[in-house]
């Protein structure tokens, strides 16, 4: 039942905004991993990001593939905690917890073999510029070292829908896969690698535009 | 719904199809007579064409309701290529929503074939309630600037090319030669073929440039090729799918010919303005759906405009 309402989420929901209204241009796209455990870390501009990752997935694994996000907000109403948990079927975390590792459920997921997606940046920032990358990410490739974590950037979304608006206003958008990196052994150059991994994507998109040929 | 296609519009629609099909057996051709070179971009070209023609089939096989939401939606995809383009002022976010709603009001004139407010609609209400809403938000910083660009982008892509869309709504007995559908694949082919003849003569026998400063590839062989083929073009079809004139036809060859390039050019100086190469990724091999319609951009509202002072 949850699977298929998640299914049915990404079909009714997912595919008409960002395929549709929005308009995405993949780059290697066969970078994505085709099954769990594994992690992506996105930039993160908008409530669109999320809408955007779901719908690189085939909808085979969609029930499979977890957002993380902070229970504090998501969880904060019981219409949104049941949109948030049954139909984009987040993962949420408590950003504030003391007593208990507040990454405990993306370890059971990811030894589910579930794909998780993740924010490093914590918050939706300034569109269009990367922000300060917060550290949980390398507390889960530190305990699954073997995990795959791939970058991807998106670019446009912040601007289709900005963080404080709740018009959308459709633009054509840019989704940027990068090569998976994984746990380097130690907390302060795994997230150099993270940081520089998400900027070389940033990087490629504004080169990207740029071709030779105009023929019809 | 109904499939009410006249018999003219659907023969030509498979001599289309026909062509196209001989054009892909020639590259698969191509490419194993000489396996060492690259003819990717070619092929991509050549099956994002199918894309488009099938779309077009789908817009003129139903009903003209059908037609009016399929091109509705062209326009829609081009404004957005625009928008996605041009810098915006994050202040104008709700600006731009009006905007997009500018789209389905302006094809619903087309579809309930209201002229008087189809051709005032935008350069009239739209341009002064989007300069008015912009002010209600009180950033003047760029004002003029994003005023300017938001409009011109409207009377383009939306203005501009909903003039296709409306040849569907002239009087049927205009055109006893299969009415606005007949029109519309008249003016959509004669610009398309435009686009390639000038392409492959310019390719060919291309030596002068045309204005090098826009668009260094253009050049004076191409335009005269393009222009030459497609008034031929558009003088052999004239009888068969026009109410037109062979004088008639051979003007209207001549406007399609010389405007497509004019509107090529004008959406390759917006490009080159923004300092980007293609105006999106939308058609692989030919880059965005702004690079495809750029001509139509020019030809669409004067061949409407050619054809109802003389005919209707």
């Amino acid at each position: 039942m949850s699977a298929l309402l998640r299914r049915l989420f990404v079909v009714l929901i997912a595919w008409p905004v960002i395929l549709v209204l929005i308009g995405i241009h993949v780059r290697h796209r066969e970078r994505l991993p085709a099954r769990g455990p594994a992690v992506i870390a996105a930039n993160h501009n908008s409530h669109l990001d999320t809408l955007t990752l779901l719908s690189l997935f085939p909808l085979s694994i969609i029930p499979r593939v977890r957002p993380v996000a902070a229970a504090d907000y998501f969880l904060s109403n019981r219409l949104l905690a049941w949109i948030s948990t049954r139909l984009v079927g987040i993962l949420p975390i408590a950003r504030k917890a003391r007593k208990i590792d507040p990454l405990l459920g993306c370890y059971g997921a990811l030894e589910r073999g579930e794909i998780l997606i993740v924010f490093p940046e914590g918050s939706r920032g300034e569109p269009e510029r990367l922000g300060e990358l917060k550290t949980g990410i390398a507390h889960l490739a530190e305990r699954h070292p073997e995990v795959p974590i791939v970058p991807v950037f998106m670019h446009g979304l912040g601007l289709a829908l900005p963080r404080g608006e709740a018009l959308l206003v459709p633009r054509f958008c840019d989704v940027y896969v990068g090569e998976a990196i994984r746990w380097t052994g130690e907390r302060g150059s795994f997230m150099h690698a993270l940081h520089t991994g998400l900027e070389q994507l940033g990087q490629q998109h504004r080169r990207a535009r740029h071709r030779e040929d105009g023929a019809p | 719904m109904s499939f009410e296609v006249p018999d003219n519009v659907r023969v030509a629609l498979l001599a289309i199809l026909a062509v196209l099909a001989l054009a892909s057996i020639l590259v698969a051709a191509m490419v194993r007579a000489r396996p060492e070179r690259d003819y990717t971009e070619l092929g991509l070209r050549v099956r994002t064409w199918w894309s488009i023609i099938l779309v077009f089939c789908a817009a003129v096989a139903f009903d003209r309701t059908v037609s009016v939401w399929v091109l509705g939606f062209v326009s829609f995809l081009a404004f957005k290529e625009f928008l996605s383009l041009i810098p915006t002022r994050r202040a104008d976010h709700r600006v731009l929503f009006w905007a997009y709603l500018a789209i389905p009001i302006q094809y619903y004139w087309v579809a309930t074939a209201w002229y008087g407010m189809f051709i005032i609609f935008i350069p009239v209400y739209a341009f002064l309630f989007l300069a008015m809403r912009m002010v209600l938000i009180g950033e003047t910083q760029g004002f003029l600037r994003a005023a300017g660009t938001l409009h011109w982008g409207l009377m383009t892509t939306v203005f501009g090319l909903s003039h296709m869309a409306y040849l569907t709504a002239l009087p049927a007995a205009g055109n006893p030669n299969g009415g606005g559908d007949a029109l519309l694949l008249y003016l959509v082919l004669l610009t398309e073929v435009n686009d390639i003849a000038q392409y492959i003569s310019g390719k060919a026998f291309g030596r002068h440039k045309v204005i090098p400063k826009v668009s260094p590839k253009k050049t004076v062989e191409g335009l005269a090729g393009g222009v030459l083929t497609t008034t031929a073009l558009a003088w052999a079809l004239a009888p068969w799918l026009t109410p037109l004139t062979a004088p008639e036809s051979i003007a209207a060859g001549l406007i399609i010919g010389l405007f497509g390039f004019a509107g090529d050019v004008t959406v390759s100086a917006v490009k080159r303005d923004i300092g980007v190469k293609d105006s999106g990724s939308m058609l692989p091999g030919h880059g965005g759906v702004l690079d495809r319609l750029d001509s139509l951009t020019y030809t669409a509202p004067l061949f409407l405009h050619f054809v109802r002072y003389l005919h209707y």
